[in-house]
């Protein structure tokens, strides 16, 4: 006979406290604001799901939503290969092994806004490094705040410079728990190059990847500080991504009931994405 | 399949060694003949693991030569010297299915799909693992995942040596057994030269028909395991190998004979060799027996280990085990201890130092 005992819910209890004041509560007053208007003072008016028709019929939301799908899927395509290569080339003893790991976390550490600041002086024109270098030495035209093609090459670049880390350290991590006699093996074994990144160093590194993955996924879908700080979205709206967007219509235009639903559905988008990137990359772990 | 000479071969993982110390392989001079059974037993950190690289390649030694069938090997890397070796830890393709795994160094090679097939059944026949062939390598047992990189080592039918590096350590008690009979039995089959390295002394007489015993980067006898267990050609041999290992007692020779505490002790043979060194007297528990004449001792421990007793007696201050199989002392008693003469042995410096008598020699 099994004994049931209903006290275990009490264990369970301030976890539900926990995340019912700093997720829960915080949702449900997002959720309330969706489906009213205010024209301030106070006072709501019942508007129902018209805020959700509107959103997803609007052609300013659908633009900000490709160019968010586009910055990922670039940022991604790019991040997770080079980090992996990175990862492969540092050293995985001696006493460069230290140094490798502090140049590559180093980007990470600096906060996101001054990550914007620096790459905003950096490819500045007339006095930034890197714009100075091109525009004068190179005789390259480049100039983020009027050209939509170079604003999107510096926002890919910054991000690549400040995240690729992430992936590298983790892919590390899974590289150097790899024991010796896999190598020894596959050279007894006579396996090329190749073979031994595709059948040993990838499958080791799976999970470590879909964790890389996934946060940059999240991270990368949700950023803000840097692109508002090094374009404000421009030029034109070619920058705005959705958050920038979404800070836009609720403190710029203070349009709250747009914004809350707004924000639902991009909660629901990101969710949906890494359930279904997570759901992929460890299909292939329950078969077996 | 081939000889394996291994010629005034010496490894230091330094530089610059400075002396013998920094050698993990002093001068090893050794010959695997064709086809047989071969075990390398030793403690932890002797070496035989650097040895086991340097033959299959995955090291290059400081000094000296390797040659298999005569042809000079000593630089072509592992996969050129047509050889397997079977890790510790199983070492198998997690992505792969069984059948991949054991067609992979054939794949590699670029042998024809069909030529394959029929290599890859042939080996999951012998390691009866065909019922496995379509599942995926990661989800198997640890004996199962050793078996199959077991069989990615004899898949190539030019392999020269098959290498084991210790492995049954991640297999469970109950069936290593079953694994190392099941290696045995390969071995009569495949007919290949065997190398298999261990620290356990039950593995390496169980498999091997001439046993290499090492220490300290140095080999100190080969022979069978009989050899090794009758007549220990040094100290570290004695008591490596037996359980409990062989009694080694400090002793001082004069006029031709071994004294304990004043005591003449009956040797197998006439002493050989020089006069200066340590001398110390190896006698094995087996041999030695209790007795109303013969050394004085007391009794400190007695253990049941099941087939026989294992009595731990005091001579002074130098403990001398012997097994017993009945009329048991007590704890305290006062015993008098008789070594079997033909089995008793005088080491100098701790080698051998003792003629073999003619009745034993057989």
């Amino acid at each position: 006979m099994k004994t049931e005992n209903q006290k275990a819910w009490f264990f369970v209890l301030p976890v539900l406290i926990l995340v019912a004041f700093n997720a829960l509560i915080p949702m449900m007053t997002v959720v309330n604001y969706s489906v009213q208007e205010t024209f301030g003072d106070n006072l709501f008016f019942w508007e129902g799901l018209t805020w959700f028709e509107n959103l997803l019929r609007s052609e300013r939301f659908h633009a900000a939503l490709g160019r968010q799908f586009l910055f990922t899927f670039l940022i991604l395509i790019i991040e997770v290969p080079l980090g992996i290569a990175i990862a492969m080339s540092m050293p995985r003893k001696g006493i460069w092994v230290p140094f490798c790991l502090v140049i590559m976390a180093l980007p990470m550490l600096i906060p996101w806004n001054v990550v914007g600041a620096m790459w905003n002086i950096f490819t500045l024109p007339d006095i930034g490094l890197m714009g100075y270098f091109l525009n004068h030495v190179l005789g390259i035209s480049y100039d983020m705040t009027q050209n939509v093609f170079a604003a999107w090459v510096t926002i890919i670049i910054m991000d690549v410079w400040h995240w690729t880390s992430l992936v590298v350290l983790l892919s590390y991590a899974g590289l150097v728990s790899i024991p010796e006699a896999y190598y020894q093996a596959a050279k007894i074994d006579g396996a090329s190059n190749f073979a031994v990144f595709r059948f040993i160093q990838l499958p080791k590194m799976k999970n470590v990847l879909t964790i890389a993955i996934l946060l940059r996924f999240i991270d990368s879908f949700n950023i803000y500080t840097e692109p508002f700080v090094l374009t404000g979205g421009g030029p034109g709206n070619s920058t705005t991504l959705l958050s920038i967007d979404l800070v836009k219509i609720a403190l710029g235009q203070f349009d709250l009931g747009p914004a809350a639903a707004m924000s639902l559905i991009y909660f629901a988008i990101t969710l949906l994405v890494s359930w279904l990137f997570y759901t992929l990359m460890t299909k292939d772990d329950v078969r077996s | 399949m081939a000889k394996i000479t291994l010629s005034q071969l010496r490894h230091s993982y330094f530089d610059q060694p400075r002396g013998p110390e920094d050698y993990a392989l002093k001068q090893i001079d050794l010959d695997w003949h064709d086809g047989g059974a071969y075990a390398l037993l030793g403690p932890s950190g002797c070496g035989k693991s650097t040895l086991l690289n340097i033959i299959s390649g995955l090291r290059t030694p400081s000094e000296g030569r390797i040659l298999f069938d005569d042809q000079d090997v000593t630089h072509l890397p592992p996969d050129q010297r047509n050889i397997a070796q079977v890790f510790q830890f199983p070492v198998i393709y997690d992505t792969m299915s069984v059948y991949d795994n054991l067609a992979f160094p054939l794949r590699n090679r670029g042998v024809p799909a069909a030529q394959i097939d029929k290599r890859v059944h042939e080996i999951a026949q012998m390691l009866e693992v065909e019922e496995m062939l379509n599942l995926r390598a990661a989800g198997l047992s640890p004996d199962n995942k050793q078996k199959i990189s077991m069989g990615r080592g004899l898949v190539r039918d030019d392999v020269n040596v098959v290498m084991f590096d210790e492995p049954l350590t991640v297999i469970d008690p109950h069936l290593k057994w079953k694994l190392r009979s099941k290696l045995k039995e390969l071995h009569q089959r495949v007919r290949a030269t065997m190398i298999y390295v261990t620290h356990d002394q039950t593995e390496a007489l169980t498999f091997a028909d001439q046993v290499v015993v090492m220490q300290d980067g140095e080999i100190v006898q080969i022979g069978t395991p009989v050899d090794l267990f009758e007549r220990p050609a040094h100290t570290f041999v004695g008591h490596f190998i037996g359980s409990p290992g062989m009694n080694v007692l400090p002793c001082e020779v004069k006029e031709g004979g071994a004294f304990i505490a004043g005591q003449q002790v009956a040797l197998e043979g006439e002493i050989v060799g020089g006069k200066q060194g340590q001398t110390q007297i190896g006698i094995r528990p087996e041999y030695v027996s209790l007795g109303s004449d013969g050394l004085p001792a007391t009794v400190k421990k007695v253990a049941d280990v099941g087939r026989h007793y294992v009595v731990d007696a005091m001579m002074g201050e130098q403990k001398v085990s012997a097994i017993i199989k009945q009329d048991v002392p007590e704890p305290g008693q006062a015993v008098h201890l008789q070594f079997k003469p033909e089995q008793t042995r005088l080491y100098r410096d701790s080698w051998l130092a003792t003629a073999a008598r003619e009745a034993s020699a057989s």
